[in-house]
């Protein structure tokens, strides 16, 4: 029987922990998780990234909902532990789920300080911790005004740097002479504070905050001397402390942090403490590697290994700003058993410091340009003695044995132990190996083989350069992306050569186009069909052996090897009549499962191949066809049903949806495109996260384009108005068109309108009559060759081949 | 023990599969996917990846391999073994091509 492991915490420290404790021991444990926030894990290091607006949510997410459900996780979020009962060995949530426990995991994190002056609880007065945090801070932007954070150390300039990205005018107030002065030394916090000042961001050192003024809300900052900061928004950033509490009441050992060995153990054997919770050897930890080597460590001993322990290590400072190059690590105090070595470039913004002592690096600043930080971090750890290159250190690795000024021959000289990703831990080594020996020749390839570069992305330069390293020319960063390992070429060079050069089947581009590979791969062939059957309609014959197992056999594949069958239903309009056709179908091939889609349709899953050809013609007798809901095509139009029953509706919504669907259904398309028409603004069909989306009203119809609802969630673009429904087919198809015709194949069209911008697609949907019409035209000559039931095809006998095995044999006839 | 003979047993001809592609052979518990590439040869594989038992049948072919349609595992198809950064093999049986026929092979006592 498993035992059961309960984490209080989802964050950075027992995701990485659960990672290790997976690939170690999967079956050991039964895995409960509260998490106090309503989401999964995600990377805090890049929360500054999503508040200066350069990071989505989603890129930052480590774990989504699937990595838990895979792994049998039952993971609460929303759920705040309120209570340890030791005796009984459970926990219990607020909302009273109680779980009881073999060990427990304690990773409550740490909350942030609020200085407690006149008026910090004000509406608007926030701290910097979460997503919820970042979210009222965008919400708080919206308005432009003024804002002011408090604390002038990594997270408060992350914070003001972001904020004043989004538009607001930004005042840091620090108490201390200087910014980040427990990483900073005087000269490089001058550097930065002038960096922060040259953007427009106001910083005042040397401030005490005497009071947040304001009726209700927070209207001003008054400081010491008298000054008055006008604030709509003030951000506490002036540090954190362990979230200890629940633990201090359960009655386990708590100092500042809950007490740990140097295997992660409360004085409760059974309970565990890590993350920024946890107090080792009277220190409490807050940067991302130290967190997780104690993941390492309590994964280890969790999972039977008790012979790993955790040793403290140094840590680097980096600031993520972008355009501030800073890096800092080590001791960098003056004494009289330490020398420095300074370089100063004013013109250049440079600063950089090292500190010695015996000969030895203990400490380095650096500002303005901090490339060589690793390596004088490896100076420092390895304890090498520098008298040699002394006179040229402070130029960094280049310079050092004469060799040329060759960025990548540091790189090459860094020994195989040189730490590249600090976060994960990774060393030159492991991305070295990994690259010669699995093959990997992208960045993504070195991210999902060894994490490095994964999580804050600091080191992607570096392990870039490793990989032109060890590469050679076969890495080149800059160029296009190759659509595949078989071709140099990206997708839209492939897509005009077919064009130019007249090439009509894949063997004639893999011919001319000197694919590496005798027959393509997976990822090339159903890309080159699509260009094929896009470009040359009526002329291309489909590749069927190119197109994945649901294009080629009209269904959907399940986990188990069966398919699911999802007939069309226009608009979502169905009858009594095609209702008691789909039981019957359901009860004669006894369907395991039938689902109501999202995207309004029936969906029956179960069906075994050999059965598929036989449902399609029950089906196919009640008036069905195939609902493409496999396809590259065009899936679903989605209505409301507008002006036949909704008193707010203002045109007939659901008879433009269905005449929409009935002009598209059949074509293919570089990725699913999905539709809905809402038929007033109260938008119920949700057309303003689709492909494409048109929102009626009294005036006529609101085009939109480019949403999306899954993997990633924007709202659309507005394409434009136009007041009769024939307009609204004519603009839809050529927007749809110009698509197909410009898109990489598997690229949605909101990342294809990311890429090609919204005012062009605007300007020639909108803008250009001639070229709408063309695209129009094409789009309608293409659908004569496309609009071919595929279905019934298949049940008159087409592709035969597919739906039976090619014998039955009996094992021991065979002997 | 004494050498292990081998049976063939036919399973049907080179023209009932696509090049570039495969069909299925019911044995008994046990499904076996027939592979045919580009340049006529033919591998048989069971029709199982080593990942999460998805129907290699049903994937793509490419030189020498098959891609699994659940998760992209590339399979290769003279070793049964999993190419690139995943670790796994599937069961494959000896081919033999006699003009247009195809035979499969079994150890024999490998009865079930």
């Amino acid at each position: 029987m498993a035992e059961k492991l309960v984490i209080i915490g989802n964050g950075m420290a027992p995701g990485r922990m659960l990672e290790r404790l997976f690939e170690i021991a999967p079956d050991q444990y039964e895995v409960t998780i509260f998490n106090a926030e309503s989401r999964v894990n995600y990377d805090r290091i890049l929360l500054s990234p999503v508040l200066s607006g350069e990071k989505a949510f989603e890129e930052i997410i480590i774990h989504g909902d699937g990595w838990y459900v895979e792994r049998g996780i039952m993971l609460y979020k929303s759920h705040k532990v309120v209570e340890i009962d030791r005796a009984k060995r459970t926990v219990r949530s607020e909302h009273g789920e109680v779980a009881p426990y073999d060990k427990l995991v304690i990773a409550t994190g740490s909350v942030p300080i609020v200085i407690p002056v006149p008026g910090h609880n004000l509406a608007g007065v926030l701290t910097y911790r979460d997503l919820d945090d970042v979210h009222a801070m965008l919400l708080a932007a919206k308005g432009r005004g003024h804002a002011v954070v408090i604390g002038g150390g990594l997270l408060g300039l992350e914070a003001a740097a972001g904020l004043q990205m989004q538009g607001m005018t930004v005042t840091v107030i620090h108490l201390m002479p200087t910014l980040m002065e427990r990483q900073l030394d005087s000269s490089a916090g001058y550097l930065l504070k002038k960096a922060l000042e040259d953007r427009g961001i106001r910083v005042l050192t040397g401030a005490n905050t005497k009071e947040i003024t304001g009726n209700g809300k927070v209207e001003a900052v008054r400081l010491e001397d008298g000054t008055e900061i006008p604030a709509d928004l003030v951000v506490m950033a002036v540090g954190i402390r362990p979230n200890a509490q629940m633990a201090k009441e359960a009655g386990l050992t708590v100092n500042r942090g809950i007490v740990v060995n140097d295997q992660m153990q409360t004085s409760d054997e059974r309970i565990y403490a890590l993350g920024e919770c946890a107090e080792i050897n009277s220190t409490c930890y807050g940067l991302v590697a130290p967190l997780y080597q104690m993941a390492g460590v309590a994964a280890a001993h969790l999972g039977g290994d008790t012979t790993q322990h955790f040793v403290a290590s140094q840590t680097a400072t980096r600031l993520k700003v972008t355009g501030i190059d800073l890096y800092s690590v080590g001791d960098f105090a003056e004494g009289d058993d330490r020398e420095e070595i300074v370089l100063r470039d004013a013109t250049a913004g440079i600063y950089k410091r090292l500190i010695l002592k015996d000969d030895r690096v203990v400490g380095a600043v650096m500002y303005g340009e901090a490339s060589d930080g690793p390596w004088f971090f490896d100076l420092m750890k390895s304890a090498t003695d520098i008298s040699e290159m002394r006179d040229t250190l402070i130029f960094g690795q280049a310079y050092q044995g004469g060799a040329a000024l060759d960025p990548m021959a540091a790189v090459a000289a860094l020994p195989d132990e040189a730490e590249i990703c600090g976060c994960n831990g990774i060393c030159k080594g492991q991305i070295t190996s990994a690259v010669t020996l699995k093959g990997i020749t992208t960045l993504d390839g070195v991210r999902a083989q060894t994490k490095a570069s994964a999580s804050c992305g600091s080191c992607t330069g570096l392990v870039e350069q490793l990989l032109s390293l060890s590469l050679g020319g076969d890495y080149n960063p800059a160029a296009v992306q190759p659509m595949c390992n078989c071709t140099d070429l990206g997708h839209d060079d492939v897509r005009r050569l077919i064009k130019a050069k007249e090439l009509k089947t894949i063997p004639a581009i893999m011919q001319e186009l000197h694919w590496t590979t005798s027959g393509g791969c997976a990822k090339c062939r159903p890309a080159l069909n699509y260009y094929l059957v896009c470009n040359w309609p009526g002329e291309y014959a489909d590749d069927y052996q190119s197109r994945f197992i649901n294009e080629r056999v009209h269904a959907n594949i399940q986990k188990d090897g069966t398919y699911s069958v999802v007939p069309r239903m226009w608009g979502g309009m169905t009858s009594a009549k095609e209702l008691r056709a789909i039981a019957d179908v359901v009860d004669k091939f006894n369907i395991p499962a039938v689902k109501v889609t999202g995207g309004q349709r029936i969906d029956m899953l179960g069906i075994t191949k050999e059965d598929l050809p036989a449902v399609w013609a029950d089906l196919g007798l009640a008036g069905f066809v195939s609902g493409h809901a496999y396809a590259k095509g065009l899936r679903t139009v989605k209505t409301c049903v507008g002006t036949d029953w909704c008193r707010f509706g203002t045109q007939d919504s659901t008879g433009l949806g269905i005449r929409i669907e009935k002009f598209m259904w059949g074509s293919w398309t570089p990725a699913k495109v999905k539709m809905a028409v809402s038929g007033c603004p109260r938008n119920c069909s949700e057309a303003t996260c689709k492909d494409v989306g048109v929102v009626c009203v009294d005036s006529g119809f609101d085009i939109h384009f480019a949403g999306a609802a899954g993997l990633d969630i924007k709202g659309t673009e507005i394409l434009g108005h136009v007041e009769t429904e024939d307009e609204a087919l004519e603009h839809i198809v050529a927007l749809v068109q110009m698509y197909r015709e410009q898109a990489r194949y598997l690229e949605r069209i909101y990342k294809w309108t990311k890429r090609v911008g919204v005012e062009e697609i605007r300007r020639q949907i909108m803008g250009d009559v001639e070229k709408r019409r063309a695209y129009f035209d094409r789009f309608v000559y293409s659908q004569k060759f496309a609009q071919v039931d595929p279905w019934s095809e298949r049940v008159s006998g087409k592709d035969k081949h597919e739906f039976q095995p090619m014998a039955t044999i009996s094992l021991e006839a065979a002997q | 023990m004494s050498v292990m003979t081998m049976d063939w047993v036919r399973v049907g001809g080179l023209s009932d599969i696509p090049r570039q592609g495969s069909r299925r052979i019911a044995a008994g518990h046990m499904t076996i996917a027939v592979f045919r590439t580009d340049d006529d040869r033919v591998f048989a594989l069971e029709d199982k990846c080593p990942h999460k038992n998805g129907p290699l049948s049903q994937g793509i072919v490419h030189g020498d391999c098959v891609t699994c349609p659940l998760h992209n595992w590339v399979i290769a198809l003279d070793t049964g073994e999993a190419c690139g950064a995943d670790e796994g093999k599937v069961a494959r049986f000896p081919v033999r091509l006699d003009g247009d026929d195809i035979f499969l092979s079994f150890p024999s006592g490998e009865g079930r």
